[in-house]
């Protein structure tokens, strides 16, 4: 690690190592969680108000500063809302590899329009929508029409 | 902060309700009539879980006693509740769950959107996040009142007596509390007769689209946001509040 760096950057560096606890794929730094380093506190957001793996995502967060020496405690700030357009570029990439349809970015605010989702397998629009709600609160279910695989989707929220 | 003895009432009724409701809905875990269903009512569920946690922590803080979210879920009496008589009210079989779900998610978003802008900083930004989930609540339980209640007649039938049951608890929605009028005044308690119209013009819509009717008026019972409520809460918390009675301070 460069000591010369900002602490928030060398923060971030550490957290990027945090695996998302439900989609492993990706960091809590790609999902948008980490908001903010200031004043010995590192700040975090939950994804959605009830998700189970909020206290786990602290708890890991927390472990990771501890075991790169820093003193730092872990707050959660509820405002501004969380939201998919914080899901950086590389996090998408990632979700899509893993097989989940990332969000399009910047349609937060019409979240429950529908729109054509693309397969995270055959890159097909042609596809439709099983279920609003999945496995997780993030997650919603489809199907591809094309290809006939089913496969998660990152609501856009 | 100072304690505030009204804005605990207040932030407790806010939690109360997602409380008892989120409770009612992990009911039909393991029981809903389809898988998809099943994982939507957990969800649901889990999302007013969430929202409690953070107004019954928040109640606590404007109370000044030191009793935290979970104390104030697993060892308070019925009588202590202030949720609305609605959200207790039994699952029955699926539409009377929808009907339920129904009347209150509207309610709820729209109460939400307003109370996003309270002059009370903690309540406005749990509002303004729990709004967007609510929005699917919403969304969910409309979509399903329209394929019931336009459905099969054995699902309208049962979609009417839902509603028929559930409707007497929705004048409690709207009904203007003296006690809260300090927070009304100064900005951070919603205003609730106010919303109604807007809830009416959604039920009427979607309704509508069910080829339903609104169920015809009749006398409003009340009583929840004062600790007057039915038989039927009772039962809840023995279930939700058995392990931390029978081993206080249990964790895992």
């Amino acid at each position: 690690m460069n000591a010369e760096l900002p602490l928030k950057d060398r923060v971030l560096e550490i957290l990027s190592q945090v695996a998302d606890p439900e989609i492993p794929c990706v960091s809590v730094v790609d999902l948008g969680i980490v908001r903010d380093v200031r004043d010995g506190k590192v700040f975090i957001t939950p994804t959605y108000t009830g998700c189970p793996a909020t206290a786990v995502i602290e708890a890991a967060i927390g472990k990771a500063l501890k075991d790169a020496g820093f003193a730092l405690k872990v707050a959660t700030m509820l405002s501004p809302p969380w939201t998919t357009d914080w899901i950086s570029d590389s996090g998408r990439e990632k979700l899509r590899a893993y097989g989940i349809a990332p969000p399009d970015r910047g349609t937060a605010k019409h979240s429950l329009r529908d729109v054509p989702v693309e397969c995270p397998r055959c890159g097909s629009r042609h596809t439709e929508e099983i279920s609003r709600f999945g496995s997780t609160p993030c997650k919603s279910l489809h199907r591809c029409l094309d290809c006939r695989e089913p496969f998660d989707r990152f609501k856009c929220h | 902060m100072l304690p505030d003895a009204t804005l605990a009432d207040y932030a407790l009724r806010l939690g109360d309700d997602s409380l008892v409701l989120g409770q009612r809905l992990s009911e039909w875990c393991g029981h809903a009539p389809m898988l998809e269903i099943d994982l939507a009512l957990s969800n649901i569920a889990l999302d007013l879980i969430g929202q409690a946690s953070h107004f019954l922590k928040f109640a606590g803080r404007a109370e000044g006693r030191g009793r935290d979210a979970d104390s104030f879920a697993f060892r308070r009496d019925a009588l202590d509740f202030r949720n609305c008589l609605l959200v207790e009210q039994p699952n029955g079989d699926f539409a009377q769950t929808m009907a339920r779900q129904f009347l209150f998610s509207n309610w709820q978003e729209l109460l939400f959107a307003q109370l996003q802008h309270s002059a009370n900083d903690t309540l406005a930004d749990i509002a303004r996040k729990a709004v967007k989930e609510v929005a699917y609540h919403a969304h969910f339980a409309n979509e399903w009142m329209v394929r019931l209640g336009d459905g099969t007649e054995e699902s309208r039938a049962r979609t009417i007596a839902g509603l028929e049951w559930m409707w007497r608890f929705t004048g409690e929605l709207f009904e203007r509390d003296p006690a809260l009028k300090p927070l009304v005044d100064a900005g951070v308690a919603v205003d609730v007769p106010s919303l109604r119209p807007d809830w009416e013009d959604r039920i009427s819509r979607t309704l509508a689209e069910a080829r339903l009717e609104l169920p015809k008026p009749r006398r409003w019972v009340m009583g929840g946001r004062v600790g007057h409520h039915s038989e039927h809460l009772g039962h809840l918390l023995s279930e939700m509040q058995f392990l931390q009675r029978a081993y206080p301070g249990a964790m895992w």
